[in-house]
């Protein structure tokens, strides 16, 4: 008996040692399993909270219970054995944790990606194969094979009539190939550069002068007034020479700084002056309009004539009769029976229109 | 909305002499609080002070029009009137024409004044002056230039153009979508 009562006695030392794996809770608390996560519901007791001496205490043994819960639900699992070692398979966590890393920014679109978007322009799948009609069989569209059928296809090349018949059409062909690679590789580093917000020198005046459009040529005339060593102030001017405008014009021209935009006025001020620059476009106008001048005469000497004439008004019953004339006519239509009739004289009737 | 740079501005009020001579300094110098210009894509809208700092409150890119749009400078850098100028241009107008009921729809169709669509003219109506073009009942329906003077009127035959037509109220209908 002696030995059941010392191990019994080493039994309750050790409970006394460790805690009760037990634990008593007023609502039960939510498990995710998956994360190792306790959610304890329950109210904290906040008058130990507010206790200085008792906090830690308090919060100590509060987090051992719910730690003991979860070591429960833990154990409750199906375990498994692995290399002397007990362990258990977690299940699909629960709660959704927020990521750790920002959210990758989209791909920053080329331009054409960006203009297609806009406008709508959705990419049509094309076929990898085509059939040639010429060489009666299919052909890729790219890539392997599609050198080769090239080759076969353009055997000979035509001459176009106005060109120099000794120029090399096969050699002129690989150019505008390569051009077109070049500028597609311009395009893809372009784009790169706008992406990375990369500034790059603007593409000046195209080198060929055929190809130029206006707005380029009143650009280049401006750009090459301003190149003189006083920047173009002393250059004449065209009677009616315009200043090129338009997007990057104005860093092209020499001697020509960034303005920064003016501060927008305050009423009073912009009130004044628009006031003195319209007194300054009245004050322009000729004082003496010759056009006006001369119409105003002109309607001097007509009223003075008309009223001349109403002052010289003809006495009454001595007009002037103007008949016998050939030239003249009335308006009205001759009658029969309204002249001097002469019975004798054999007339076949009114004279008709 | 922006400020009109100087030399828009001085475009814009030499336009306007065209039409109302002196009496642009009216537009500017009101008693009922002060107007300004103001130009938002290339178009010119006369609005009021407070108007403005109404207008202001919108984000730019959300605003349409704030104001009367009084016109809209081309591509080429030339002011251009519009129709919905017109209620501030006709009171003040120094040179007009009437047009007799007659000729009043072809007016308002586009076309230019005729001799013998023309009811009035002001007396000493210089050549190629801004007119407003009203009815015989003293409304206005549009404006345009003098092609003759008054006095080159009289001895006009009546199918000569006494008026180039430049906007007409029937422009509200038939450019609905362009004008603002």
């Amino acid at each position: 008996m002696d030995i059941v009562n010392e191990i019994l006695e080493k039994e309750q030392k050790k409970a006394e040692k460790y805690k009760p794996i037990t634990v008593e809770k007023h609502l039960d608390v939510e498990y995710d399993l998956g994360t190792l996560l306790v959610y304890d519901t329950n109210d904290l007791d906040s008058k130990l909270l507010d206790s200085n001496s008792n906090r830690d205490e308090y919060l100590q043994s509060l987090s051992r219970d719910n730690t003991q819960l979860l070591l429960n639900k833990i154990w409750e699992l199906p375990t498994e054995r692995i290399d002397e070692a007990i362990v258990v398979r977690l299940p699909q966590p629960t709660t959704v944790l927020p990521r750790s890393k920002p959210v990758p920014k989209p791909k920053p679109l080329t331009k054409w990606q960006e203009f297609a978007k806009a406008k709508g322009i959705t990419k049509q799948k094309k076929d990898k194969l085509k059939w040639d009609e010429q060489l009666q069989k299919w052909v890729p569209l790219y890539g392997f094979r599609k050198a080769a059928a090239e080759k076969e296809k353009d055997w000979l090349i035509e001459v176009p009539q106005h060109m120099d018949p000794m120029m090399d059409m096969y050699e002129k062909k690989a150019g505008e190939k390569s051009e077109k690679v070049a500028k597609n590789e311009l395009q893809r580093l372009k784009n790169i550069a706008r992406s990375r917000k990369v500034k790059i020198p603007r593409v000046g005046l195209p080198i060929t002068s055929d190809k130029a459009s206006a707005t380029q040529l009143s650009t280049a005339a401006v750009v090459a007034k301003a190149s003189t060593a006083s920047l173009g102030k002393f250059q004449d001017k065209l009677p009616k020479e315009q200043e090129a405008r338009g997007k990057g014009v104005h860093e092209l021209i020499p001697g020509k700084e960034r303005k920064r935009r003016a501060p927008v006025p305050t009423p009073q001020v912009e009130k004044q002056n628009n006031l003195n620059l319209i007194d300054k476009i009245l004050s322009k106008r000729p004082k003496i309009d010759m056009e006006k001048a001369v119409s105003q005469h002109i309607h001097k000497e007509q009223t003075q004539r008309s009223e001349e004439k109403k002052s010289m008004k003809p006495a009454k019953g001595k007009r002037k009769v103007k008949g016998n004339n050939a030239t003249n006519f009335s308006a009205k239509k001759p009658k029969a029976g309204k002249g001097q009739r002469n019975m004798n004289k054999k007339t076949p009737g009114r004279k008709r229109r | 909305m922006k400020v009109l740079s100087e030399d828009r501005t001085k475009k814009l009020f030499e336009k306007l002499t065209k039409y109302i001579g002196v009496n642009v300094k009216l537009l500017i110098d009101r008693p009922d609080g002060t107007y300004c210009f103001r130009e938002k894509k290339d178009r010119v809208y006369y609005i009021s002070e407070r108007l403005l700092q109404l207008a202001q409150t919108v984000k730019p890119d959300h605003l349409i029009s704030a104001g009367t749009c009084f016109g809209k400078f081309t591509k080429t850098n030339k002011f251009r009137l519009h129709i919905t100028a017109l209620t501030y241009i006709a009171p003040y107008a120094n040179y007009k024409i009437w047009v007799k009921p007659s000729a009043e729809q072809q007016f308002l169709y586009g076309h230019h004044v005729i001799k013998s669509g023309l009811g009035r003219i002001t007396e000493n109506t210089p050549k190629h002056q801004g007119v407003v073009i009203n009815t015989m009942s003293d409304i206005p329906i549009g404006f345009g230039v003098a092609a003759r003077s008054t006095t080159e009127c009289r001895h006009a035959d009546p199918l000569a153009t006494i008026a180039f037509h430049q906007a007409d109220i029937g422009e509200y209908i038939r450019s609905e979508d362009t004008l603002v």
